[in-house]
């Protein structure tokens, strides 16, 4: 019997996605398990796998397509043999949103853009006078993207690719009408819309409150040098612990000792988070997001530095899964590798706090002894949600994690 | 969820207006319309569809003033004018019902009244409405459709009197037919006006500041709509310049200078038709990031304005002032409001038809602009005289032409003057939204007998020959 496969939802909040790419052909073989096609959503790329085994029948959502809601029919799975059926047997899914949300972004938003050549045998849906100027101009159609009804090649689809001198996806509107001065206007990806919603949301409902303190790093430092110095040369133990490694156990650790941070303030309850999970806050090309360190207090530095090289290498991929980078109970944003002396970080809602580390950089220090001498000192500052954290705690937290920074040996016993 | 918070709310119940709030709620949006005088806006009730009643009761006077040819003879037919006129405000009044009918079967509430842009409330947008009863009710939407349309421009010394100077809208109800009439501006609403009264017994004179009548068509169309309507009896008077009007007692006096001679003419009424502003005052978009130029609200083509949430469609959008494109703007603009994925218009996809005697229609490129624009053209034309369908029904005068792309084949434009071709243009919208090329139209079988197979043949004209003429 043919089963409709259908859009997954890969996250809570997934309601639509794109169809980035199909890794199997119609009348390829499809074992449970394989993995059948690649699905962008607002954070990641992620795989489709097959549930089922059977023979991919049909591609009913061809690869490019953006905006599929979530279970839309995207293929049809057949058992081998069977005769494939012209369309899905579930009706897709009803797509129209009841609530109007603010128009215009949504308006702003790329048009979907339905690659043409879609069906068996490729044909190409293009206006007649679309073939016609492509062929005089020697432009293969099947390049193209429709911007026309249903994906349609029209004129200017193909005039925008004789001008680009090539393939050329049509543009979707312009979005500016009116402004004179003269600007470019590139319409939001989806994880800036969500990047700007979160932080507006974050900055505008919480009160921040901020606590800087001055860490020095020596002992630290060479502990770390201590600690790599013993990793093997190569091999699968081998590791290089790096200085943010050690400051996410550090913050881990702290958290654990002083009660209270690891909290979220909710209107009727205070939550607070039996595990300490650590968002690192990783830049990438179109934006950020926060990989997390499970339960980073009962981890090993060396687990830590593993798992972070990790998560950081596929945040950038854009191959992290939901859980991945979902959820986290206090972050971390590190901006000491731009050399930046302090910063403020806005906190990660529902999370209650998020620790800003600048660059460690030499400075001239009083040592206990009165005199004057040399480290290198980093400044930290601790933004809480000071609904649920007040001053004294998260001054006392900073101490703390001064106290842990600075006599480290509290990370690898 | 209130009876005053809305997701959509439309300010102008016209055709802009009660389509999007039609097709709102046919996208399940909760959505209210304001309007301030009548449902339907001035199309249904001061513009399209009265004009429509009156021209058909012309159209029969004319034709009852030439049954000879088709064999009859009657005896002094003559009309009663006030019954003719209040036809007209019959059909007007049974539309603007069914509008209401329509509103009401799609739960769409209507508040009578006057609405202005009144702030936002948080994320919602304000709209005070100061109700017909004399009461004010506070309303809030996620987003605003203006659609408040648009009126005659007064030219200074050319405001309606209310006796002498008419609007359309005087016009529309006249208390008695004008033995000597002036009609300034010769666009749809003028010629529409000028053919009306002239074909009902009217003395017309129909004067243009332009070099010809109907300035916005193809010039060959103009040519032969100014000797159609010179034919008729009508007095043309283009590239005028007039004077100041001088009242009487009991009728008006104008200079008119035109092909270079000046000379002073006695009108009973005078009819001023040159152009019209859009309905932007009093609706509170002072203070607002909503931008006017030239009394239109400035939209990109996605009906946007300058203030997020803020749409304005059709008349008080700007050009052009037709009520399809009002409505094609509004289906566009809510459906871009409910997250759909929607095409802008392009205004070279727009017909236009003006129901003058004989009819006018067309769309896309003249031939004169076509090539401004850079194309190398091919025309055809096609006469009525060629088409039997034409002789049979005695309307033997009438034009297609269509200009195309000598090298890709795009129909760029399609001009038509003579019976029911308001009727007829949509074929080559269809054939130009669908970027259909002459090869298509060549292939397609006509039906005969027909006056649309002058169509096909015009096309054939442009290339291969007509076979009929």
């Amino acid at each position: 019997m043919a089963i409709d496969i259908l859009m997954p939802a890969l996250s809570p909040t997934m309601t639509e996605g794109k169809l980035a790419k199909w890794n199997k052909k119609e009348g390829d073989t499809v074992s449970s398990g394989d993995v059948i096609a690649e699905i962008e959503t607002d954070k990641a790329t992620m795989e489709v796998e097959a549930v089922d085994e059977g023979v991919l029948g049909k591609i009913l959502v061809p690869e490019g397509t953006e905006g599929v809601a979530v279970n839309t029919p995207i293929a049809i799975l057949v058992e081998e043999g069977e005769e494939v059926p012209a369309g899905p047997s579930s009706a897709p899914a009803a797509a129209p949103k009841a609530e109007a949300a603010s128009a215009s972004p949504k308006a702003a938003a790329p048009a979907p853009q339905v690659k043409a050549s879609v069906e068996k045998g490729n044909r190409v849906f293009a206006s007649p006078l679309a073939k016609r100027i492509a062929k005089d101009a020697g432009i293969d159609l099947s390049t193209l993207k429709g911007s026309g009804p249903n994906g349609r090649i029209v004129k200017k689809d193909v005039e925008a690719a004789k001008a680009g001198g090539g393939v050329a996806a049509a543009k979707s509107a312009p979005v500016a009408a009116y402004t004179p001065g003269g600007t470019t206007s590139t319409p939001h990806s989806t994880m800036r819309k969500v990047i700007a919603r979160r932080l507006t949301e974050s900055k505008t409902t919480i009160p921040h409150f901020y606590v800087s303190v001055d860490i020095k790093l020596d002992a630290l430092l060479a502990l770390r040098s201590q600690l790599n110095a013993a990793s093997p040369a190569e091999g699968p133990d081998a590791f290089k612990l790096s200085v943010n490694d050690m400051l996410i156990k550090a913050a881990a650790v702290t958290l654990r000792r002083i009660k209270g941070v690891n909290v979220s303030f909710t209107d009727e309850a205070l939550i607070e988070y039996n595990d300490v999970d650590i968002s690192v806050a990783v830049s990438i090309p179109d934006g950020l997001i926060t990989p997390i360190i499970r339960q980073a207090d009962r981890k090993s530095l060396r687990e830590i530095s593993t798992e972070m090289k990790d998560l950081a290498a596929r945040a950038r991929a854009g191959k992290l899964k939901p859980e991945e980078f979902q959820g986290g109970s206090f972050s971390i944003s590190n901006m000491g590798m731009f050399g930046v002396s302090s910063f403020s970080a806005i906190i990660n809602p529902p999370q209650a706090g998020i620790l800003a580390i600048a660059a460690g950089e030499k400075r001239p220090v009083v040592k206990d002894d009165g005199s004057l001498g040399m480290a290198t000192v980093m400044t930290t500052t601790l933004s809480v949600d000071h609904r649920a954290i007040d001053g004294a705690l998260a001054a006392k937290w900073s101490a703390t994690f001064r106290d842990v920074v600075e006599s480290p040996f509290t990370l690898v016993v | 969820m209130s009876t005053t918070d809305f997701d959509l709310v439309v300010v102008g119940g016209g055709p802009g207006g009660y389509v999007a709030a039609l097709r709102a709620a046919q996208l399940k949006l909760s959505v209210a319309v304001v309007e301030a005088s009548h449902l339907g806006g001035i199309c249904l009730n001061w513009g399209c569809i009265p004009t429509k009643a009156l021209l058909r009761a012309s159209e029969i006077n004319h034709l009852l003033h030439d049954l000879g040819q088709f064999g009859f003879a009657v005896d002094n037919p003559r009309f009663d004018f006030q019954k003719v006129v209040g036809r007209s405000r019959a059909v007007s009044k049974q539309l603007s019902g069914g509008v209401g009918h329509l509103l009401k079967k799609a739960k769409v509430p209507v508040f009578d009244g006057f609405a202005k842009l009144a702030g936002t409330d948080g994320k919602k947008r304000k709209v005070e409405v100061a109700l017909k009863d004399g009461k004010s009710i506070t309303l809030t939407a996620k987003n605003v459709i203006l659609a408040t349309g648009a009126r005659a421009r007064t030219l200074p010394g050319l405001e309606p009197d209310g006796k002498f100077v008419w609007s359309y809208r005087e016009a529309l109800v006249p208390d008695e037919l004008p033995k000597r009439l002036l009609v300034i501006g010769s666009g749809a609403i003028g010629t529409e006006f000028a053919s009306f009264y002239r074909n009902m017994g009217s003395e017309v004179t129909l004067v243009e500041v332009a070099d010809r009548v109907l300035p916005v068509e193809d010039e060959e169309i103009s040519d032969l709509a100014r000797k159609a309507f010179e034919k008729q009896g009508m007095k043309v008077l283009t590239g005028a310049k007039l004077g100041t009007l001088k009242k009487s007692d009991k009728d008006v006096s104008v200079e008119i200078e035109a092909a270079g001679k000046k000379e002073t003419f006695t009108f009973d009424r005078v009819i001023s038709a040159v152009g019209i502003v859009g309905n932007v005052e009093n609706i509170g978009l002072e203070g607002t990031k909503i931008v006017v130029d030239r009394t239109h609200i400035v939209t990109d083509d996605l009906c946007r304005t300058g203030e997020p949430g803020v749409f304005a469609i059709g008349d008080v959008a700007g050009a052009p002032w037709l009520a399809h494109k009002a409505s094609h703007e509004a289906v566009m603009c809510v459906e871009a409001i409910a997250g759909k994925h929607v095409h802008p218009i392009d205004v070279t996809k727009i017909p236009g038809c003006t129901y003058c005697r004989p009819q006018v229609a067309s769309v896309g490129y003249t031939e004169a602009r076509a090539k401004e624009a850079g194309h190398e053209v091919r025309v055809g034309r096609f006469p009525f005289i060629g088409n039997g369908k034409a002789i049979a029904m005695g309307e033997p005068e009438g034009l297609v032409k269509v200009v195309f792309d000598a090298k890709t084949g795009e129909l760029l434009g399609a001009h038509m003057i003579g019976a029911e071709v308001t009727e007829m243009i949509q074929g080559y919208v269809i054939a130009r939204s669908g970027e259909l090329t002459e090869a298509e139209l060549k292939e397609t079988i006509f039906p005969h007998p027909t006056i649309s197979e002058s169509m096909h043949e015009a096309v054939l004209a442009a290339y291969d020959g007509a076979l009929h003429f």
